[in-house]
């Protein structure tokens, strides 16, 4: 029988999880939105076929990294979601937006088939940019400073970047010739960006919070939070050189790219978890207390244990049935 | 904190409205996809296939919006109501997790291989896939009015200092509402789905669409609401007994009686008036609602009187409950006298063809005005019993709040325009398609002679 004290440990792992899931997943249609290219009509609709089997169900991991935070640690819940009502309001604002355009440019007259990929593009950024945005101001303890809103910006800016680099190498997996040329040379450019930002948060993170400086240099969570760093910048080099040689002949190693960049989302987002663990809201809640009722625990993850494994399952079939690369996106 | 309230509603009742129309149509147009797609395994003609491919893109567009205005449901709980999950979080959190685990991701990941994946997989996954969209939408609807019944009808649980825990979840999920409730709202949208396929294929067919393919849909259709309607107000008719057992304040406000009354009148038409408590303009049937509701002409029905403060509005629940009754009815009319024409073998006439162009959202108007009767029914409980609407809000400045609502309308205004315009514009696009391709024209041929008559006499408007 599990412990009452284990069940939130066991909920933020879960929380975590598709946490991680959700930026890789839903980073890489979102990255794809970023990158839409406005005046090629052949790449942008390569482009959203290559998303098109695949964003409903990466979306809907969104819904359950909010929904276990709702279920599992309803107090941070309603003050996460207090600090951030007006960022948290334009990230739905460009999720609706892009969501809805991936549908409606497939379907209505060529002339407004423009505005919709104008419609996707901007949802597409404006979406990354207030996760990033929301991901400073969580980090940042939501104060209120200039200093924190400026942190935040910056934030916004970096997500933005890493989707837009986990959305290039998709492209690079799923796309050839001239679009594939194009991705490379956008991976390139994301990545660099990526590498400045991620410094950046090594810096300030420890700066401002005094247990995240704590735990980065004491035993033994120091060694952890040392090799972290290390990995991603050793990716971002290899993943660099990678690029330099691709695309290879008859297109070995195109998946490349997006294995790197997935390690590297894993590395950077479990830096992060460690970083603030046992908090759920840095400095106010840690996970025991913000908890519900263990009885509502355990109903609920004897649930999840059947269903995730079930669902990583379909969701792998899916990718399997549109392995390879993308052709010509048709509705039946 | 009067402003943050009542903006929040607005904001709320804006969302959930809209949100609720997706839905009420997916929930049935991914069985009658199935339904489609099986007489296309059955018969091989490719005319079913080519009503699957015009209805999957309906769906698709359909539960696109479906799933975005969702996902703005689930963070309104936390931004506008943090009261709602820190009073019964833990019993409102599971059954949202079980929504999201069993039913969301299913339906996202095999709308993917239902939309692209007909030349990837066997035909009968592509099949398989088509009845789990449409039992994931079902189980979807399942948890979710099993949360709202519960806020309704709450059981299974007990209070320790001021938050609900759970004792029976069986209890909890099949709450006394649940069962009427979710019969109530799939068969809403078994209608709501049909009078949409109905009326875009009446509209098809009056622009000179002269396919098979536009009449069968139609036939179809409305065959399914001639048989739906009835029972939905036979199922409608059990909730409202169910309602005035376990919520009597609701059903005194959708009767507008404001006194206890033994043979009590059915009100047709009248001006509820919350100052004088009484009706202006009151048309009425005598002993009309006591018989409709106890059985009995002198039954006695409880008044708003009875209730104190603890009542909802009277004006907004009495026009709604009309506002569905009065479009229910049109549509048992017309469902079954388009129903009567076709089975004696005539033509639609253009009237009957405007008519159901139309109706073609006259669904939407029924289950939002539904919703209204029970949910403003609901009033000025949130979760009856046990929290206020008004104890459950947000404490952020009501400027956020009205930025966010303005947002939201100016967005979900542009969306609704665009959706039903693209609607019809599908609607005119599909009328210049030829009904056979040259691919299909081998298998037409290979065609046995008597199911392609019995297909010509089915179509047959």
């Amino acid at each position: 029988m599990i412990l009452d004290s284990t069940l939130p440990v066991i909920f933020a792992g879960l929380m975590a999880l598709s946490l991680v899931v959700y930026a890789i997943l839903d980073g890489y249609d979102l990255g794809v939105g970023v990158l839409l290219p406005l005046d090629n009509e052949t790449h942008s609709d390569e482009m959203i076929a290559s998303i098109g089997p695949f964003w409903d169900a990466n979306e809907t991991w969104l819904v359950l990294a909010v929904g276990l935070l709702l279920i599992a640690f309803p107090e941070a819940y309603n003050l996460v979601f207090k600090e951030l009502y007006i960022p948290a309001f334009i990230l739905l604002i460009g999720l609706i937006l892009r969501g809805v355009a991936f549908d409606f440019r497939a379907k209505v007259h060529i002339d407004h088939k423009r505005t919709w990929d104008k419609i996707f593009k901007i949802g597409s950024i404006v979406a990354s940019a207030a996760q990033g945005y929301m991901l400073g101001m969580y980090v940042m303890g939501f104060e209120s400073s200039v200093s924190a809103h400026l942190f935040s910006a910056l934030s916004s800016v970096g997500v933005t970047c890493a989707y837009a680099l986990i959305g290039s190498a998709w492209l690079i997996m799923k796309t050839e010739g001239e679009l594939q040329l194009k991705a490379i040379r956008w991976a390139k450019l994301a990545g660099k960006i990526s590498f400045a930002g991620i410094i950046a948060v090594c810096i300030v993170n420890p700066l401002i919070n005094p247990f995240v400086l704590e735990r980065w240099t004491n035993a033994p969570y120091a060694y952890f939070m040392a090799i972290i760093p290390f990995i991603s910048f050793v990716l971002l080099f290899v993943g660099n050189a990678v690029l330099n040689r691709l695309p290879l002949k008859d297109d070995s190693g195109c998946w490349l790219p997006f294995v790197i960049t997935l390690v590297l989302f894993i590395c950077c987002f479990s830096g992060l978890a460690f970083s603030f663990f046992p908090w759920v809201v840095p400095q106010q809640l840690t996970i025991w207390q913000a908890a519900s009722a263990p009885e509502s625990l355990r109903f609920i993850l004897v649930g999840a244990l059947i269903v995730i494994p079930c669902i990583l399952a379909y969701t792998a079939f899916s990718y399997r049935v549109f392995w390879g690369k993308v052709e010509h996106l048709r509705y039946y | 904190m009067a402003d943050v309230l009542l903006l929040s509603r607005m904001q709320f009742a804006a969302n959930i409205s809209f949100h609720i129309l997706f839905p009420s149509i997916t929930i049935a147009l991914g069985w009658f996809l199935f339904y489609f797609k099986l007489r296309f395994n059955l018969s091989g003609h490719p005319v079913w296939m080519r009503i699957y491919r015009f209805w999957v893109k309906v769906f698709a567009l359909t539960f696109a919006l479906g799933v975005v205005s969702g996902i703005t449901m689930s963070f309104q709980f936390g931004t506008n109501w943090p009261g709602y999950m820190a009073t019964v979080g833990n019993i409102a959190g599971p059954l949202l997790g079980y929504e999201v685990l069993t039913a969301f991701f299913l339906e996202a990941t095999f709308l993917g291989i239902m939309l692209f994946g007909i030349n990837r997989v066997p035909p009968w996954v592509h099949t398989l896939a088509t009845v789990i969209v449409a039992i994931g939408t079902t189980l979807s609807a399942f948890w979710i009015i099993s949360l709202n019944s519960w806020m309704h009808t709450p059981a299974g649980f007990e209070m320790r200092d001021g938050v609900a825990h759970a004792l029976d979840w069986w209890a909890i999920i099949f709450n006394p509402s649940m069962p009427y409730r979710l019969m109530h709202v799939l068969l809403a949208s078994g209608l709501t789905a049909s009078f949409l396929i109905a009326g875009i294929s009446a509209y098809r067919i009056k622009r000179g669409d002269d396919k098979k393919a536009p009449k069968l849909t139609l036939k179809s259709a409305i065959i399914v609401a001639a048989i739906l309607m009835p029972i939905q107000i036979l199922v409608g008719d059990q909730h409202g007994l169910n309602t005035l057992e376990h919520q009597p304040q609701k059903v005194a406000a959708m009767e507008a009686a404001w006194e206890t009354k033994q043979g009590l009148p059915l009100v047709l038409f009248a001006i509820p008036d919350a100052q004088e408590k009484t009706n202006h303009f009151e048309v009425a049937i005598p002993n009309g609602a006591s018989l409709i509701l106890t059985h009995s002409l002198d039954g006695e029905v409880l008044g708003i009187n009875e209730f104190g403060d603890n009542h909802p509005p009277v004006a907004p629940v009495f026009y709604a409950f009309r506002v569905m009754l009065a479009t229910g009815f049109l549509m048992l009319a017309i469902s079954w006298f388009v129903s009567f024409t076709i089975f004696r073998g005539k033509s639609l006439p253009k009237l009957l063809l405007n008519v159901l162009v139309i109706m073609t959202f006259s669904g939407w108007v029924a289950t939002i005005a539904g919703w209204y009767v029970t949910e403003i029914g609901r009033q000025p409980y949130l979760v009856t019993g046990i929290l206020t609407t008004a104890d459950a809000v947000t404490t952020i400045p009501s400027g956020n709040v009205l930025f966010s609502f303005i947002g939201y309308l100016v967005v979900y205004a542009l969306l609704l325009t665009a959706y039903i315009k693209t609607l019809f514009r599908m609607a005119r696009n599909s009328v210049l398609i030829e009904e056979i391709k040259l691919e299909e024209r081998s298998t037409q041929k290979g065609f046995k002679h008597s199911s392609a008559t019995k297909l010509n006499t089915e179509a047959n408007l």
